[in-house]
């Protein structure tokens, strides 16, 4: 894992003292909300609906156990006892009193973390594959690059007031599992007909109000290249980016305003100027940051661990729980494990300070003291044993962690919506608890097989809505919640932006709905390898529409 | 005129809080100060102001609500959720626990 060095050390060091001093000359009046609120923004703190939310850094969703049990302190300490998990791979924390977040800040500055720029019109936390570094399919570890992008953007001068904020993820692996092109730049690393390996450029892609799938304005990015040529895009970004207009500030609506083509030939014109000078960067730079995330000591061990394959057949609870939650490894002998943080009735993304720790403990006995927060809001131990499966499965099922539903129906992703948020139009968590309860049945999800299901609160899509097989968003009608439907939407390599299937419906009505859509893709499948989305841009929307709409009264949609 | 209430968080914790008859600020809104007309709103907000002045309260606004025989009732999602002081998600379903005091 990449350490601090003395730079960032000290920055942080810094900041949480300004802030310190920003709380202190608040609450004494020298500094008046107008002016404090954007200070408080700048470190991650936000005021929403019953009270502070602190937003924390996961840089690129890498998190030690140290770490891990650092956050799971504060949640006791100074929250109710829980945090939750985002899609941005950070963590935030709902109950924090604006008093002790100084203190708050300076207990993470002990672990190497902290809030700044999980707010603002800045460069956010820079997000990553959550498989980084032990993927099968990886052509190069985004962790350096996500690094190196981290070191340049964090307190970049000339970036630090852009016309709105602006997210940056990067892949390595030939499987898109960060949402490349969901992001306002995506990165994937590709290797040219040379054999060498560079970036393809994907800009203004987004969700949001306007959903936009981004396109490549760059197929071959020589690495040495990455960071002038991301200045430029943010360089021709912050001088063309919409300042008067809120809803039209991203760089996805420059992107289509201008063209890809032109747009892109800016950035080159641009790129052309600023090319091989200071932001070139220099190869030992990067094999110094490469030195930080070599992989840890693995042991020698056979592809097939004999003590697994008698578990699994002794145990068929643990068989289904392998099956959805493990994933395969780069190293024999080795599995990468998804913990579901999305328990039958929970609230997704949500984990209680207990189990933070556990998970920590869990951590430094089977995963080499490593952890990774995933955009679906579930944790990842990315190293462990084949044989240690059993064991760890074992403690994860005492405590409510074992739930073997990832990749499925329940999976869900949803942001904290109406309970907690102040920009939400109608609660999100609910919706996942009722759907969670109606598909809580493990044969039925692995007869369905890979459908995600994503929740926002409102068009903001925190809960990334657009880009869920079923997507469902909260809307306002007269002050009362009601939830719009959209299918077909994904966020891997055939990114797709979800289809409105008709009116909204009332709270009570989303799950019969969801059931009806399902239950149309399992009339309508050719066979179980055929998926959801498959299935969707196969027969088209309308059967779904009949079915949810077109049976009977009670389904009637409730809403316009 | 529907009746309002003025509402706001308090600066220091966050926490929600409604203006009172007494012009002071309570976590229970059935003890806001109903305002029936638009003189009665305005002095309310100005009251409001005074507090955010005294590092008291951020944000207030006025908020519909319906008086009902039983008393006031929040009239949207949003307010009675706010009304409620918690999330809808009871700690049984959610992850959290109530705070540990340590």
């Amino acid at each position: 894992m990449y350490r601090y060095d003395e730079f960032d050390a000290t920055f942080v060091a810094e900041r949480v003292k300004q802030f310190r001093g920003q709380v202190e000359r608040r609450l004494a009046g020298e500094l008046g909300e107008d002016e404090f609120r954007p200070l408080r923004l700048q470190n991650g703190l936000y005021l929403q609906l019953h009270a502070y939310m602190l937003r924390i850094a996961v840089p690129y969703g890498v998190l030690s156990s140290k770490q891990l049990r650092k956050l799971a302190f504060i949640a006791r300490r100074y929250d109710k006892g829980f945090g939750h998990f985002t899609t941005r791979q950070n963590i935030q924390f709902n109950w924090p009193e604006l008093v002790d977040v100084p203190d708050i800040l300076d207990h993470l500055a002990s672990v190497e973390m902290h809030a700044i720029q999980t707010s603002g019109n800045c460069i956010r936390n820079v997000t990553a594959d959550h498989f980084a570094g032990v993927a099968p399919d990886e052509i190069e570890d985004p962790r350096v690059w996500a690094e190196i992008i981290r070191q340049w953007s964090t307190l970049h001068p000339e970036f630090a007031f852009l016309p709105r904020k602006f997210k940056i993820a990067v892949t390595g692996a030939s499987h898109d599992r960060a949402a490349v092109k969901f992001h306002d730049i995506g990165l994937k690393m590709v290797k040219n007909e040379a054999g060498e390996i560079g970036f393809e450029v994907i800009v203004g892609g987004g969700m949001g109000r306007t959903p936009a799938i981004g396109p490549t304005i760059r197929g071959f990015l020589p690495k040495q290249h990455l960071l002038s040529y991301l200045e430029a895009v943010l360089r021709v970004y912050n001088l063309l980016g919409r300042r008067d207009n809120l809803y039209k500030a991203r760089i996805k609506i420059l992107v289509a305003a201008t063209g890809t083509q032109e747009f892109a030939r800016l950035v080159e014109e641009e790129w052309a100027r600023i090319k091989d000078g200071a932001l070139t960067l220099p190869a030992e730079e990067v094999a110094r940051i490469e030195r930080y995330f070599q992989p840890p000591a693995y042991e020698k061990l056979p592809a097939i661990s004999t003590e697994l394959e008698t578990a699994k057949r002794g145990d068929a609870t643990f068989a289904r729980w392998l099956k959805a939650n493990t994933h395969a490894h780069k190293v024999d002998g080795y599995s990468i494990v998804t913990i579901s943080l999305k328990p039958e009735g929970g609230a997704p993304g949500d984990a209680s300070a207990d189990q933070m720790d556990l998970i920590a403990d869990l951590a430094d006995e089977y995963s080499f003291k490593e952890l990774r927060v995933t955009h679906h809001q579930n944790l990842v131990l990315p190293n462990v044993r084949k044989q240690d499966l059993y064991a760890l499965w074992q403690r994860l099922a005492a405590v409510r962690l074992a739930n073997p539903n990832v990749g499925f129906l329940t999976d869900i992703i949803a942001c904290p919506g109406l309970d907690y948020c102040n920009l939400a139009n109608a609660r999100s968590i609910p919706i996942a608890q009722r759907l969670s309860r109606r598909f809580n049945d493990f044969q039925r999800l692995e007869e369905i097989g890979e459908l995600r299901l994503n929740i926002s609160g409102c068009i903001n899509a925190c809960g990334h809505h657009h880009a869920g097989n079923i997507g469902i968003l909260g809307v306002d009608k007269q002050g009362e919640e009601f939830y719009q439907i959209t299918l077909g939407g994904s966020s891997k390599d055939d990114s797709s932006i979800g289809k409105i299937i008709g009116p909204a419906f009332a709270i009570d009505q989303v799950a019969d709905a969801v059931e009806n859509i399902v239950n149309v893709y399992l009339e309508k499948r050719t066979g179980q390898d055929e998926r959801f989305l498959e299935t969707f841009r196969r027969v088209g929307i309308d059967p779904f529409k009949e079915k949810v709409y077109g049976n009977s009264q009670a389904r009637r949609p409730a809403a316009e | 005129m529907t009746v309002q209430v003025v509402t706001a968080n308090r600066l220091r914790d966050g926490v929600i809080v409604w203006l009172t008859a007494d012009l002071g600020w309570s976590e229970e809104f059935t003890e806001s100060r109903p305002l029936r007309d638009e003189a009665e709103a305005k002095a309310a907000l100005e009251a409001a102001g005074v507090a955010v002045k005294a590092r008291l309260v951020v944000g207030p606004y006025l908020a519909e609500v319906d008086e009902t025989p039983e008393g006031l009732k929040p009239n949207s999602a949003r307010e009675r959720i706010r009304a409620s002081r918690l999330p809808t998600i009871t700690p049984d379903q959610g992850s959290w626990t109530g705070r540990i005091e340590g």
